[in-house]
């Protein structure tokens, strides 16, 4: 089953909730971000791809210094790659969110109902992309402590002068 | 989790009937058997863990974030500091993950060296996977032996590409350098096979040499560990994780095979991975075995255990046959890549088997040589997500049983 079919199932199951099917080495289908529970559901139960290899996000913007040469909407992606037992297809779903600020960090539903290791790649991803997961369990910072200030992966993510006393820079 | 119909027949019934107060207990992070620094907070009733939380991060270093500031090339070396213990393996999942984005070809000789030196780096990481577990269930000799053992592939791997941990040898496009034509044996192997020291013969008889040596051992482990009566009772039906939990929770790796789901990439992968071991014979070992002992049970830290056991003995075959062909092959063994080439604005995402499990790369190109975005999916990461169920309702000495059955390493969790 090709990424063309699977993205045909998804549309005839969920309609509008399910966009472009945008071409890449590893294709990938844009879906709007109120669906993804009842998509993922589908997509393991329906579907049978049982694995949830990645969840993460990619902060598509700028780079410090480089603004004039970016091209289209700064953006976060959050990104669901999935596939079957044995190995036979793969399905990478992205939502595309606003980027936000650190005061209104931008929100899409856990998946983590769906797949129990979602929970943790969840955590990670609000831990150093910053989203906030609605409806996870416990969203806390995973890899840097509870009190590191910021999203590391974000470009625009400025590195402290120190911390707990330590000199960083 | 292990609990037993009638609390009668538990042999634990004592510690339910002596209700103590809940404490809290923090395994780690300077523990011996946590693998690196790792924290396990313990929430105990007794003898019994009540809930376990792992908390993870001490070894961050932000990984994905530096692979955002370099070329793919340059990014090779910090590819060795996540899985230290496979560094092999971890060099050529992002090569590969790179050829997959800029279509590179590699030539066959240089993937009959790449199927050797990652199923050394493989029996490399199993052995020291296993000397450590059973260190940690306070059997000391395996250990050692299995050090000895390691040693020898680290002093091979050292002749091939000058390295002993970190190699950054598998780059994309092939490899750094050719196999070396001489190398003096190995002083370790030179010494247990008896002959003498600084005698020199080409890398891939070394390398067979080392192989003919090691391969009657492995029946030594296992009379040493896998059939040793203490070792099997703190180790089977300990633990015990089913097939649709392990998917559940992102496992792979023996992990996931220990539970009986057949999965592997080396057989089952993209074609870019899957290509290389094109024409290999071999077996994936995959529970519930036929020679397990009786107390052991599909999925429990006995059946991850040998699964790994196994896959050495397929590993070893496995070197034995890319050497052959390596010899026959003529041609190049790489080709070029230059440092600084322009990644394509397109993204790719590919998964290889390391020894630990399904280890995943993935780049975001933008048109200049830098990716946007550098993705590193652990493998250990998902295992070790398993440790708060199956913990619970365990005796706290047979927590670092199931952790080591896991065989995680922190530096891969954290990156």
């Amino acid at each position: 089953m090709s990424a063309e079919d699977l993205h045909a199932a998804l549309r005839d199951r969920f309609g509008d909730a399910v966009r472009d099917l945008h071409a890449a080495t590893n294709p990938w289908i844009e879906i709007a971000a109120d669906a993804v529970p009842d998509l993922l559901t589908f997509v393991r139960d329906e579907l049978g791809l049982q694995h949830l290899n990645d969840l993460t996000a990619a902060d598509i913007a700028p780079r410090p210094g480089e603004e004039s040469k970016f091209e289209g909407e700064p953006r976060l992606e959050v990104v669901y790659r999935l596939s079957d037992f044995p190995l036979t297809r793969t399905l990478t779903l992205k939502v595309v969110l606003p980027r936000g600020s650190d005061d209104d960090l931008p929100e899409i539903p856990t998946a983590s109902g769906v797949f129990p290791i979602a929970a943790w790649h969840e955590r990670e991803t609000f831990d150093l992309l910053g989203v906030r997961f609605v409806g996870h369990p416990n969203l806390t910072r995973i890899l840097t402590d509870d009190d590191w200030v910021g999203h590391p992966l974000r470009k625009d993510y400025q590195q402290p002068e120190e911390y707990g006393g330590i000199r960083c820079r | 989790m292990n609990a037993v119909a009638d609390p009668l027949l538990d042999p634990r019934t004592i510690e339910f009937d002596v209700r103590t107060d809940e404490m809290l207990v923090n395994m780690g992070p300077q523990h011996p058997s946590t693998h690196g620094v790792l924290r396990l907070l313990l929430r105990t009733d007794g003898e019994i863990v009540r809930e376990c939380t792992p908390h993870i991060g001490y070894l961050h270093r932000c990984a994905e974030k530096i692979g955002e500031n370099l070329t793919p090339a340059q990014y090779i070396p910090y590819t060795d500091r996540m899985d230290y213990l496979a560094a092999m393996n971890m060099n050529l999942g992002w090569s590969c993950t790179v050829e997959k984005l800029l279509k590179i070809d590699v030539p066959e000789k240089g993937r009959h060296l790449r199927v050797a030196i990652a199923e050394l780096g493989r029996i490399a990481s199993h052995l020291l996977g296993m000397g450590a577990y059973g260190l940690d269930l306070g059997s000391f000799s395996p250990f050692l032996y299995a050090f000895r053992e390691r040693e020898i592939i680290l002093d091979l791997f050292e002749h091939a590409c000058g390295a002993r941990l970190t190699y950054s040898y598998l780059t994309p496009g092939g490899a750094t350098h050719d196999l070396p034509e001489i190398v003096p044996l190995p002083p370790g192997l030179a010494q247990v096979t008896g002959v003498a020291e600084g005698t020199e013969m080409s890398w891939c008889d070394a390398v067979r040499r080392f192989l003919d040596w090691f391969e009657p051992r492995i029946e030594e482990y296992h009379t040493l560990l896998t059939r040793n009566g203490i070792f099997i009772k703190r180790t089977a039906g300990i633990g015990e994780m089913s097939a649709a939990m392990a998917i559940g929770h992102g496992c792979t790796g023996p992990t996931l095979r220990g539970s009986g789901v057949d999965h592997d990439l080396r057989r089952d992968g993209e074609e870019i991975y899957a290509r290389h071991y094109e024409g290999y014979e071999f077996e994936i070992p995959i529970g519930p075995f036929p020679d397990a002992p009786p107390d052991a049970i599909l999925g429990d830290n006995w059946t991850r255990f040998y699964c790994r056991m196994l896959e050495v003995v397929q590993s070893v075959s496995l070197v034995r046959q890319a050497l052959d062909r390596y010899e026959a092959t003529d041609g190049p063994f790489r080709i070029a890549h230059r440092w600084n080439q322009k990644l394509p604005k397109d993204e790719c995402y590919l998964e290889t088997e390391c020894p630990r499990g399904q280890m995943g790369f993935g780049i975001v190109g933008d048109g200049t040589p830098i990716p946007v975005r550098t993705r590193v999916k652990s493998s250990s990461f998902c295992n070790l997500s398993v440790i708060g169920p199956l913990s619970v309702g365990c005796f706290i000495a047979d927590v670092p049983s199931i952790l080591g059955s896991l065989d995680v390493v922190m530096g891969e969790i954290d990156r």
